[in-house]
């Protein structure tokens, strides 16, 4: 059962700031709880004071700009990214993504920037957003500060947010020329949560012959989603063939610190994270080429 | 302490007081009597719960009622207009959609928030659409059948 605790529902940001500020510890952020109630239900979170923020329509918002690149309020519904026009058409892999996550109920309800605050290692959307060097607006009272997505989760369900902060906006630059994205999870029912998640960012040379530079990140395989650094520097200055993409897998799958939990075991997580580096580097290579 | 929580529910306004812990599922079965919602794994995974807030498909259980504070809700009890059964739940009828029957209103809804939304839908987002809702007689194919029926008109 859930316990009880007092309730507020700040229509401004700076209103939300405000309690955050004056609660502290005591508090915690509910934005649509597709996570939160289920803690809370299993007595893991039982906050004095629960601070909604889901009636804060200015966090709620898509703008994109050539310069700039894509801003995601962070009170967004999954299911606007998902549906997004601007999305689909240049971050399709964000809507790709937002299409495998959960079901349609939890994606109209649940917030984008509620499951990178939630920061269980097995969200889609953060490996996603740091293959594409996304970064995270968060603001208090005292002002606001930009965290690197990659940085922002710090270990299980622990993000680098501090007391009084709120994660406001998702920024995503543009994706530099020659550049392919994808993302493929592992998962037994199509609604589940990934067993492990990867995604890949490549950017070709001027010439498209060789890899210029690529990220790759990786999901429900290390306490906090991570990238494999050593693999992507064996793609970098390359021509990509299948036997280097082999070659990055086998490392990333060294790179991860996987779990043995209900799912899927150590070893398993470790052959999946290979598997997945080499077929999701593909995809995205045969994107870098077309782009 | 109760807070107000003003909702629609079937077309009817409600003003209500509720406890800040209460979920969305127990206001419309508890509060309202409205027990064509159930309750089924109460953790958001089985769709049993499945209503319609404000045009979309929601899991009730994983909605604290007073996010939904001035929404719009439509649950299963909503889709007969009197005795007139709506479409879908002719075409659940006709094509055996239903065993057990205990996710049957969750995918009612969630059939109908897809429709709503996309009146003609593949297959595939017929699958989709119904994804979030799981069937443990496993009827998936009598149900896939059934919500065909009604977009293509022939119920």
């Amino acid at each position: 059962m859930i316990g009880n605790f007092e309730y507020f529902a700040p229509k401004t940001l700076q209103e939300a700031l405000t309690f955050l500020d004056k609660y502290g510890d005591k508090c915690k952020v509910i934005a649509g709880g597709q996570s939160l109630l289920i803690l809370m239900r299993q007595g893991l979170v039982a906050p004095e004071y629960l601070i909604s923020i889901k009636g804060i329509s200015s966090l709620n918002y898509i703008r994109s700009d050539l310069k700039e690149g894509l801003r995601i309020g962070a009170l967004t519904p999954h299911r606007v990214v998902e549906k997004s026009a601007i999305i689909r058409s240049q971050f399709a892999v964000l809507a790709e993504m937002e299409n495998k996550l959960a079901s349609i109920q939890t994606r109209n309800w649940g917030t984008f920037g509620g499951n990178l605050c939630h920061g269980d290692p097995a969200g889609d959307p953060a490996p996603v957003l740091i293959a594409l060097s996304a970064s995270a607006k968060v603001a208090s009272l005292k002002g606001e500060r930009s965290i690197a997505l990659e940085g922002f989760f710090l270990d299980y369900f622990e993000t680098a947010l501090q007391p009084g902060e709120l994660l406001t906006e998702i920024l995503v630059p543009p994706m530099p020329a020659r550049t392919g994205a994808a993302y493929t999870k592992f998962n037994v029912i199509e609604t589940d949560m990934a067993t492990v998640g990867v995604a890949v960012s490549i950017t070709l040379s001027p010439n498209r012959d060789t890899c210029e530079s690529a990220r790759i990140a990786l999901g429900a395989s290390a306490p906090v989603p991570i990238r494999a650094k050593h693999a992507e520097n064996v793609l970098k200055g390359k021509k990509i063939t299948d036997d280097l993409l082999e070659e990055a897998g086998k490392i990333a799958s060294s790179e991860a610190k996987p779990i043995s939990d209900i799912h899927a075991s150590e070893s398993y997580r470790r052959e999946l994270a290979k598997v997945l580096v080499k077929r999701v580097g593909k995809e995205a290579l045969a994107r870098a080429i077309k782009a | 302490m109760k807070k107000e929580l003003r909702l629609t529910v079937n077309g009817q306004s409600y003003e209500l007081y509720v406890e800040p812990k209460t979920l969305l599922v127990e206001v419309i079965r508890n509060q309202l009597g409205l027990t064509g919602t159930k309750r089924g794994c109460e953790s958001g995974v089985c769709g049993a719960c499945t209503v319609i807030l404000n045009r979309v498909a929601v899991k009730s259980c994983s909605v604290l009622a007073l996010e939904a504070n001035g929404g719009e809700v439509e649950t299963i009890e909503g889709l007969a207009k009197g005795s007139e059964l709506h479409p879908l739940q002719k075409a659940f009828l006709d094509y055996g959609a239903f065993q057990c029957g205990f996710c049957t209103s969750g995918m009612l809804m969630s059939a109908k928030a897809l429709l709503d939304e996309a009146p003609n839908p593949t297959e595939e987002q017929i699958k989709e659409g119904i994804d979030g809702n799981i069937c443990r007689c496993t009827g998936y194919n009598s149900i896939v059948r059934a919500i065909t029926h009604v977009a293509k008109g022939q119920i």
